[in-house]
């Protein structure tokens, strides 16, 4: 039998008192974050998404969708986790918003005031709803296997939220975060305005 | 050539296999550790250890690549950004699915010992002798009290925290202090304890999380992150690199060798013994023999069930173990995903603080004592209460800084609990080499062909009656039962293709986990179990192993083997 590199590195293991015959050891699988040139999407876009992401989850005395730049996460989300079906979907109804725009106050939803946009995703968040409902009743009865899509409203006020809680931003200043709590209390006291974990 | 030789193999280095390499190499023998994936070094390989959702491109959620790339996990939550890696290769190793059958498989050292659920039970009295007693397949060769003094063994070394709560149905163990219930876990114990008269009972989870350090092994009590999945820098809980791998490679007997696929264990039909094994290098495909006086088979169940049919081909058309005509029958899992879950009033004022990787435990009450059912053995139940996060349902909260502030704090308390039932041990169930299908390395695959029976489906009404009878009578309001549907796999407790057994005829091993055709062989992993309780069951695959481990040296001594 020929000496290959495995038993070479064997006899240096022997001779290390190292008990691994390995060369190459590797870990958990870590992926590189991503950028919008790896996305379906532009900056246009993602500065859009920011735009209606603020509108959603808005700054006030704490931090808002635009501080956390929800808007690259969700065009990555949708890029790489959505369903063709869901991206689809999600399409749709950022166009809906721009034409809901024109056709309401005659002007780009990028022009509109703070209470324009407001008040424009208020009545989208509504239909949603009443869609979201009358679409549960009619799956309940066909039984459906296949989960129907929600409102497209409702897909980018979800991705809003779980980009804006799951970014740094969102889990530390907004909610409450504790990388090592050495302990558990489940007793532990609360306040009405007290902040959520963020995980 | 004399590096080659051993005094014993251990194939795997999962749960069972770490514990075959410590006490084997701890009792002096020159042991090979064969592991056929990568090696993963304790902490410096833990690469998302300290990650949190915003380190991860997508936020640790699964992306349409990885759907596309593992059609078996993404049936379930294993699936993700934070483990990804830590999952057998679909494409390279494939299975037969006669059934649907969902196999989670970890190939890398530590096996699933990183990735485990970590509750720790000991299986009862009654569980060694149901078989026997009610007629169905064969009896159990040892009784509990053959195992107990190596769960105590086990528990101290592993370190396992939990409370000795006096149940005949759930025995006490040698436990570190129990990871606290919170205040709605508490009162709905108190509630059942009253309203069952004392037949049931909710205690805190038994887990391998420890809540006392062990400086001696180097490992830290728990720091409550709740990323266990994610290998602890901490060793807070049991792997084996946190625990059986040190100790092994303490006593500098001990030889690794990862990406070493054992295809065969080499027999000596003559002297009905095994003497070593072929391997294939998983990346160079060279194949080499190891030879060694004794053999532990740890390769996980299936793997180690696969490894037998492989083996002795030219004795036996079936493999090692073989000529019992069970090698590979009698698959048994865990049945579950039923229960319910309901929302909890009041306690307002509470919340809780870390985050606590086990909850509560709910001991089998079902056909235990005086009850009787229409079905035999039971179930037990996991569960916890917490108070809602910003991922709960805010349709009724419109947009804006209203719905901000109303998500930014914690939604009410609620509580669920999942049963986990007994599966009993079916001739039927079987898995078997596919005749055609081959892996990445022209190895023969395993086919599926198991589903639960008459037993299982009756048992499975209790188990989500009972959980909402608990609820509502602890006072819980909206109180809803779910079966989200069972498919045999899913509880990743594979178990019962070589068992043991009192004879030969009937059994793969016998009450040492020896192979009978070859007792310098033992399978001391989940192929191992007679019948499966309703307890988790990687605690007992580790008495089992220091048990025979001891048998195996002391019969090396006698000259036996």
């Amino acid at each position: 039998m020929s000496m290959n590199r495995r038993d070479l590195l064997k006899m240096i293991a022997a001779a290390t008192g190292t008990a691994f015959i390995s060369s190459n050891a590797m870990a958990y699988i870590t992926l590189p974050m991503k950028s919008v040139n790896q996305t379906d999407f532009s900056k246009d876009d993602v500065a859009f998404f920011n735009e209606v992401g603020e509108v959603i989850i808005p700054r006030t005395d704490t931090p808002g969708a635009k501080d956390a730049n929800v808007g690259l996460m969700m065009a990555i989300m949708v890029t790489d986790c959505y369903t063709p079906a869901q991206r689809k979907a999600f399409t749709a109804g950022i166009a809906s918003i721009k034409t809901l725009a024109k056709s309401t106050y005659g002007k780009d939803f990028l022009l509109l005031s703070n209470d324009e946009r407001a008040a424009l995703l208020a009545s989208l968040d509504d239909e949603a709803g009443v869609f979201n409902k009358k679409q549960e009743l009619a799956s309940k009865e066909r039984k459906d296997e296949e989960k129907q899509l929600p409102h497209s409203f409702t897909l980018i006020k979800q991705l809003t939220l779980f980009t804006f809680f799951t970014s740094e931003v969102g889990a530390n200043k907004v909610l409450r975060y504790v990388a090592i709590p050495g302990r558990y209390d489940g007793d532990f006291p609360y306040k009405k305005g007290d902040k959520a974990w963020a995980t | 050539m004399t590096n080659n030789h051993y005094d014993a193999i251990v194939v795997g280095s999962g749960i069972s296999g770490g514990w075959a390499a410590k006490e084997l190499t701890e009792k002096g023998l020159k042991v090979l550790m064969l592991e056929r994936g990568r090696n993963i070094e304790h902490v410096k390989d833990y690469t998302n250890a300290h990650k949190e959702a915003w380190d991860y491109p997508h936020r640790g959620e699964r992306t349409q690549e990885m759907i596309d790339n593992y059609p078996v996990l993404k049936r379930d939550y294993p699936l993700n950004e934070p483990t990804l890696g830590m999952w057998a290769n679909e494409k390279d190793s494939p299975y037969v699915e006669e059934k649907r059958f969902d196999w989670y498989r970890g190939y890398h050292l530590g096996g699933r010992s990183l990735t485990w659920g970590r509750q720790s039970y000991r299986l009862n009295k009654e569980d060694f002798q149901a078989n026997g007693k009610e007629g169905i397949a064969v009896d159990w060769p040892i009784r509990y009290e053959d195992v107990s003094p190596w769960y105590d063994y086990v528990e101290r070394f592993a370190g396992i925290s939990g409370s000795r709560d006096g149940l005949d149905v759930l025995p006490d163990g040698q436990y570190q202090m129990p990871m606290p219930l919170n205040c709605v876990e508490k009162d709905v114990a108190a509630r059942i304890q009253k309203s069952f008269k004392g037949q049931r009972h909710l205690i805190p989870g038994r887990t391998s999380n420890m809540t006392e350090p062990k400086p001696k092994e180097g490992r830290t009590n728990c720091q409550y992150r709740n990323k266990c999945w994610l290998g602890c820098p901490f060793g807070g809980y049991f792997s084996t690199q946190s625990s059986t791998l040190p100790a092994a490679v303490k006593t500098g007997n001990l030889t690794v060798r990862p990406y070493s696929i054992v295809t065969e264990i080499l027999y000596d039909k003559d002297k009905k013994r095994a003497t070593g094994v072929a391997i294939i290098d998983a990346e160079t495909n060279e194949t080499y023999e190891f030879t060694s006086k004794i053999l532990f088979v740890n390769a996980s169940s299936f793997n180690s069930t696969w490894l037998l049919m492989n083996s002795a081909t030219d004795v036996w058309d079936g493999g090692l173990g073989s000529s019992s005509g069970e090698l590979g029958h009698n698959v048994m899992d865990h049945h579950f995903r039923i229960g319910a879950h309901a929302m909890v009033e009041g306690y307002e004022d509470k919340y809780h603080y870390g985050r606590r990787p086990s909850g509560f435990y709910v001991p089998r009450f079902r056909n235990w004592g005086g009850d009787k059912r229409d079905y035999v053995r039971g179930f037990g139940y996991q569960g916890s209460a917490s108070r809602q996060g910003w991922g709960r349902d805010v349709a009724e909260m419109g947009i804006g800084a209203n719905l901000k502030n109303a998500v930014s704090e914690p939604g009410s308390w609620q509580i669920g609990m999942t049963a986990f039932g007994e599966m009993l041990p079916d001739h039927s169930n079987r898995i078997f080499l596919d005749p055609t299908k081959r892996d990445k390395w022209g190895l023969p695959v395993l086919a599926m062909d198991v589903e639960i029976k008459e037993n299982e489906k009756r048992m499975r009404k209790d188990m989500m009656q009972d959980a909402i009878d608990m609820f509502e009578a602890s006072g819980m309001k909206n109180v809803q039962g779910y079966d989200s549907d069972y498919f045999p796999g899913q509880g990743i407790h594979e178990m019962g293709t070589a068992r043991m057994g009192r004879d030969p005829k009937t059994s793969v091993l016998n009450g040492h986990n020896q192979v009978w055709d070859a007792l310098n062989v033992f399978v001391t992993d989940g192929a191992c179990m007679t019948s499966a309780s309703c307890v988790n069951p990687s605690l007992t695959y580790m008495a089992l192993t220091a048990r025979a481990a001891d048998f195996a040296v002391e019969e090396l001594k006698k000259g036996n083997l």
